[in-house]
């Protein structure tokens, strides 16, 4: 009977991510993405050590020159803030309220789609209209009205990313559980007895990673985005602390005297999304290799 | 035929009024009331309380929404309390400056993507391929606002040959003409990246089927083959994808448009979003729902005239 059981999925999620690390060294283009993404996780985890100033003092000293200068080696924003010092603070905001809302996405979005895919027939189409009704929407509309009614802070970011990305979650997971449900393995399980729940969950969701990496990758960038955006429509979170969008929006009138003030952030919050759709691109070139 | 088209209006129907349901609690149902965000926040309790009862806010909600559905569908989609003014009086101005750019957006962005994704597609894995490939990716992942601000450095600052803003307003000695290149550049770089992976997608695949084979075995020019074989085919997939980004140029501009200051249909919605002007967000949502149901429905039925498996079915 074990044999049987065996399937694709069995070899662990944390082996099956190291295989495909290890995977990604044959293709250059994921190898910078990755490169990218780690630059950024590092900065994040270091920031106390490597943060040369405080990211929310302000350093008035030279008054007016603003630009790169050998004490603040990015220069300064227009309230004196260090911008490498704020830069640095950023990316942990980016990289935590990004990976979470990602995150809420994928639990809600995995499980509208296996639910969908498994049963089929009416809770199918309950999940399916629903999803079409919330992806008829602009994206931006959306984030607009939500963050606008409801506030702007990160919980509320959080809650408007997975509002408005598990439908393409769900989409795609239903697609695979659709073809996944046929597998002699689900079969087998079905005809020992296991519950649905398990068969979604052990033997169903696992064989569908592949993919589900890979969008996976694309949709931090899109999260990421979505973070930069509304911090520079003035949505984001509330001031002092440090937010990519929000610092290109508080300097962006003054881009002709001193355009360093929203030239960093911008290449910052590329520089990311560019990592993550990189990355994305060198593992499902992988992914189709074997 | 006309199943599909009784069908599908149907359906348009039904999602439009599941959407005006949904948009229509989270502005009226939300934190904060309705008369509050009128007044604004210094306004007395005593006249939040006042114009609350007299515009019938106290109402139930499901009540007070059929009661605006039925004020939109007789056309009157109220006032802004932003602008001042009945909402179809602005709305119209804004979708005008919006489809300007929007259209010039479009007119670019198609042959650009046949022709970049069709390059690409047509040699899999070759360098001209990768180049096209890795280009794409990188001008997608530059969101608008960075890549306004890139853009903003070189030709407004650096050169001095563009405009920063775009009022729509050749007072500032700067021709419309110039005012719209910048917002136009942006719209096509954040979204022919997209379009050119599609299409380049769609093409590599038909690169793979037996005809094109046959066509290049029988000693056929190998552009021909592409002219004549291949694009045709490969570009049934892609039209529907490529005429879904009339939603994202219409209406999801959002960004582009504040960055350049540009009077439009995205720039109307944020600072209705900003300053809680609720009929404004309303029908400017409904709009853009409509235009989206819309485009699908054009979508699925150019796919149908274009392939013709569906259409002789």
């Amino acid at each position: 009977m074990a044999v049987i059981t065996a399937g694709k999925g069995q070899d662990g999620v944390l082996r099956g991510l190291l295989k495909r690390v290890a995977l990604l060294r044959e293709s250059p283009v994921g190898m910078i993405g990755a490169g990218l993404v780690l630059f950024w996780i590092l900065v994040a985890i270091f920031a106390p050590l490597i943060s040369p100033y405080d990211p929310n003092e302000n350093y008035m000293d030279d008054y007016g020159n603003w630009g790169p200068s050998a004490a603040f080696w990015l220069g300064r924003d227009n309230q004196g803030r260090d911008i490498l010092s704020r830069l640095i603070w950023g990316s942990r905001i980016v990289l935590t309220v990004g990976p979470i809302a990602t995150f809420c996405a994928y639990v809600v979005g995995c499980t509208m789609g296996l639910l969908a895919g498994y049963y089929r027939g009416w809770v199918d189409v309950v999940i399916s209209r629903i999803s079409d009704i919330i992806l008829s929407f602009p994206v931006i509309i959306l984030y607009l009205i939500i963050i606008s009614q409801f506030g702007p802070s990160a919980f509320n970011i959080i809650v408007a990313v997975t509002f408005i990305a598990s439908p393409q979650v769900s989409r795609i997971v239903r697609g695979l559980t659709l073809e996944l449900r046929e597998r002699d393995y689900v079969a087998a399980a079905k005809m020992r007895g296991e519950s649905a729940v398990y068969i979604m969950l052990v033997e169903i969701l696992p064989n569908a990673r592949g993919p589900l990496i890979v969008d996976a990758c694309l949709r931090m960038g899109y999260t990421t985005i979505a973070i930069g955006v509304l911090g520079f429509l003035g949505l984001g979170l509330p001031p002092p602390d440090p937010d990519w969008g929000g610092m290109v929006k508080d300097t962006y009138g003054m881009m002709s005297s001193d355009p360093h003030m929203s030239l960093f952030p911008c290449a910052a919050i590329s520089s990311l999304v560019v990592g993550f759709n990189l990355l994305a691109d060198g593992l499902r070139e992988i992914s189709m290799r074997d | 035929m006309l199943k599909f088209f009784v069908k599908r209006f149907g359906y348009l129907l039904l999602t439009m009024l599941a959407v005006s349901l949904i948009i229509f609690t989270i502005n009226e149902y939300s934190p904060g009331q309705v008369a509050r965000k009128i007044l604004g926040p210094y306004a007395e309790e005593n006249s939040v309380r006042l114009l609350t009862i007299q515009m019938g806010l106290d109402r139930p909600l499901l009540v007070r929404y059929v009661d605006w559905l039925a004020h939109i569908l007789r056309g009157d989609l109220g006032k802004s309390t932003l602008w001042g003014a009945d909402v179809s009086s602005i709305i119209w101005d804004r979708l005008l400056n919006t489809s300007i750019i929007a259209s010039i957006a479009f007119a670019i962005i198609v042959p650009a993507s046949i022709i970049f994704g069709v390059l690409a597609g047509m040699r899999e894995s070759s360098r001209l391929d990768r180049s096209i490939s890795l280009a794409s990716i990188v001008t997608t992942s530059v969101p608008e606002f960075a890549s306004g601000v890139f853009l903003q450095s070189i030709f407004v600052i650096w050169l001095g040959l563009l405009p920063g803003t775009s009022p729509l307003d050749p007072s500032g000695g700067w021709s419309i003409a110039s005012q719209l290149v910048l917002p136009v550049a942006v719209m096509v770089l954040y979204d022919l990246g997209y379009v050119v992976r599609m299409v380049r997608a769609s093409m590599v695949e038909t690169m793979t089927r037996p005809f094109i084979r046959t066509a290049v075995l029988k000693g056929l020019d190998f552009r021909k083959v592409i002219l004549k074989h291949a694009i045709r085919n490969a570009m049934i997939g892609p039209f529907t994808v490529i005429l879904l980004q009339v939603n994202y140029l219409l209406t999801g501009v959002v960004v582009v448009e504040a960055v350049f200051g540009f009077p439009g249909f995205g720039r109307m919605m944020l600072d209705a979003a900003l300053n809680k002007d609720i009929a404004v967000i309303e029908a400017g949502s409904m709009f853009a729902v409509f235009v989206t149901v819309t485009t699908q429905i054009v979508g699925d039925f150019g796919y149908m005239l274009l392939n013709p498996r569906i259409r002789f079915a």
